[in-house]
């Protein structure tokens, strides 16, 4: 444990020092978290033009997402939904470029040999690599979406909030969410540690994002209402993942090819 | 403290270590001599247990690579061809994380002790990126040396730095052996292996000779001694060519050198001789191959 402990201190010191990956950690959260709340703001100004009951096409839209809602009640019920599922994904995006330079960065910098040199299990040096980089993105996500929740308290009215904010969703932002940041950090290890160049490792970590906007996309034009049975199969699912991942990733890190393969 | 037999790595087609047989006693130093791409840093790799062997068997402080590897990693000291630090983070930080992984128990005692003794406790607080290279060697080192390894591996510990910091090393390593720790040296520099190691092996692939350096002189050359005359040295040749305790006689200018076993005995003799045959001798002295030479014509050889 204290070896796992001395990882993440080591990545957290190192990547902190940059500036630039400081405000890639902390540029998506703020403007997710500014992005949603200047629309409740403009989306209050034109409320007053949208009807006090569902019209027809609407309700076939927004289905039983919000009953009993007036219209435009429901759609900024539906357009919180679709930022909390952002806030959903949000940590996935932010620890890949961390994690996807965890090894093949060390590898180019050459400090991966003196570090395999040491004690320290395959499973040791993971571990604390992929906790270092999914901690940071979950925290700040987490943050964001507190302040998110309790300023959108302030510019929406009760039934708003409590259909916008209902279990499932804290469901999936507290739980879901480190699963799915798991699952990508996990991959971007992977991939690092089996090419030979940080933008590679870099590039083919992000496609693991590509399912997750589809879901956002999904849900946005409709395609897909998300509701409790689907936040909890995706939990259930991407824990399997994240287990098999991490297995994977462990097993396959091959010290002896990746010192050997250095250019 | 280091004993592989035919010790073998294969990297597909590719043999890069051919059967090494070695035996490294406690408290020696021990340089291994080869050209670029020889498989010294491969050899390294496999006795610190970085990388497994496709065949033999090797046991470094009584522990077997491929077996005992997490023994093995924890009990030795290597210093990587390139330091590899982390160049964000201090000296003080770079060394403490290592400490810890070495599971050293006291690890600020520790750290303090080698920045101190490598001279960079000033700097401790400074990121090893803004070290020059003398200084960020001298902190791979230290790292080296955290856990207080008995066996020593040194990667090309001299290689890129200016005299002043090279010397600095040589002298640290100098230090190290003194304390008895048994050191295996990487390098190209024939004349640090000469100064400082018991033995050098010169190796390409396979190991091409073990010995002392004195001994491989020995070896390739024998003994010689050269005579430099006031004049040319042919006509000289005859008069001493006959001798039976002589191996061989070469005139080059005005030296004549003379391989022969025992010169402390027969260089008497053989000053008589060349006096009697008329040489006016100038001075006498033994001829020193250097270790170049010797490695050289091993590696060439091969």
């Amino acid at each position: 444990m204290k070896k796992i402990q001395t990882i993440i201190r080591k990545e957290w010191a190192e990547v902190f020092k940059n500036r630039l990956v400081l405000f890639t950690v902390a540029f998506l959260p703020l403007i997710l978290t500014a992005l949603p709340l200047i629309t409740l703001a403009l989306t209050k100004s034109y409320a007053g033009d949208l009807s006090s009951s569902m019209n027809t096409g609407s309700t076939e839209f927004f289905g039983d997402m919000c009953n009993g809602l007036s219209e435009a009640d429901c759609t900024a019920v539906y357009m919180l939904n679709l930022y909390t599922l952002m806030f959903m994904i949000l940590p996935v995006a932010i620890p890949v470029t961390i994690a996807a330079y965890s090894i093949v960065g060390e590898k180019t910098a050459r400090s991966l040999e003196p570090l395999l040199a040491t004690p320290i299990s395959t499973g040791e040096l993971l571990v604390g690599k992929m906790i270092a980089a999914c901690v940071p993105a979950v925290a700040v996500t987490w943050l964001a979406f507190l302040i998110y929740a309790i300023s959108a308290r302030f510019m929406v009215n009760a039934a708003v909030f409590a259909e916008a904010m209902k279990p499932m969703w804290w469901l999936a932002i507290f739980v879901v969410s480190p699963l799915l940041t798991l699952l990508a950090v996990s991959v971007a290890v992977m991939v690092s540690s089996r090419v030979t160049d940080p933008r590679v490792a870099e590039q083919l970590s992000a496609l693991v994002i590509l399912p997750l906007i589809l879901l956002v996309v999904g849900q946005s034009v409709g395609l897909i209402l998300i509701n409790e049975q689907i936040i909890l199969l995706i939990g259930v699912l991407v824990a399997i993942a994240d287990a098999v991942l991490v297995y994977l990733s462990v097993k396959l890190f091959q010290r002896e090819a990746i010192l050997t393969r250095w250019k | 403290m280091i004993k592989t037999e035919n010790l073998t790595k294969k990297f597909g087609d590719n043999l890069a270590v051919d059967r090494l047989t070695l035996e490294i006693g406690e408290g020696e130093v021990f340089g291994f001599l080869g050209p670029n791409g020889a498989g010294k840093t491969t050899t390294v790799r496999m006795l610190t247990s970085l990388i497994a062997p496709t065949g033999g068997t090797a046991v470094v402080n009584g522990y077997q690579v491929g077996r005992d590897d997490y023994d093995i990693r924890r009990t030795v000291g290597i210093l990587t061809e390139t330091p590899g630090l982390y160049d964000r983070l201090s000296a003080w930080r770079n060394l403490t994380i290592f400490a810890t992984l070495y599971e050293v128990a006291d690890v600020p005692g520790q750290v303090e002790k080698y920045l101190r003794m490598l001279g960079l406790w000033e700097r401790r607080n400074d990121e090893a990126g803004t070290f020059s290279k003398g200084m960020r060697q001298k902190l791979a080192i230290a790292r080296a040396l955290l856990h207080e390894p008995r066996i020593l591996f040194l990667d090309e510990p001299t290689s890129g730095l200016d005299p002043e910091a090279a010397k600095l090393v040589r002298d640290f390593i100098e230090e190290l052996k003194s304390e008895g720790r048994t050191i295996f040296i990487c390098t190209h520099n024939l004349d640090e292996a000469d100064r400082l190691c018991d033995r050098v092996a010169v190796f390409k692939t396979r190991l091409r000779v073990v010995d002392t350096t004195k001994g491989l002189r020995q070896q390739m050359y024998g003994r010689q001694v050269v005579f430099h005359l006031a004049e040319t040295a042919v006509p000289f040749v005859t008069a001493v060519q006959d001798q039976p305790y002589l191996r061989r006689v070469e005139a080059v200018d005005n030296k004549l050198v003379i391989a022969l076993d025992d010169p402390e005995t027969y260089n008497p003799y053989l000053i008589r001789q060349l006096v009697e045959a008329g040489a006016n001798i100038q001075f006498v002295g033994e001829l020193r191959h250097s270790l170049e030479d010797i490695y050289l014509q091993l590696v060439n050889q091969a």
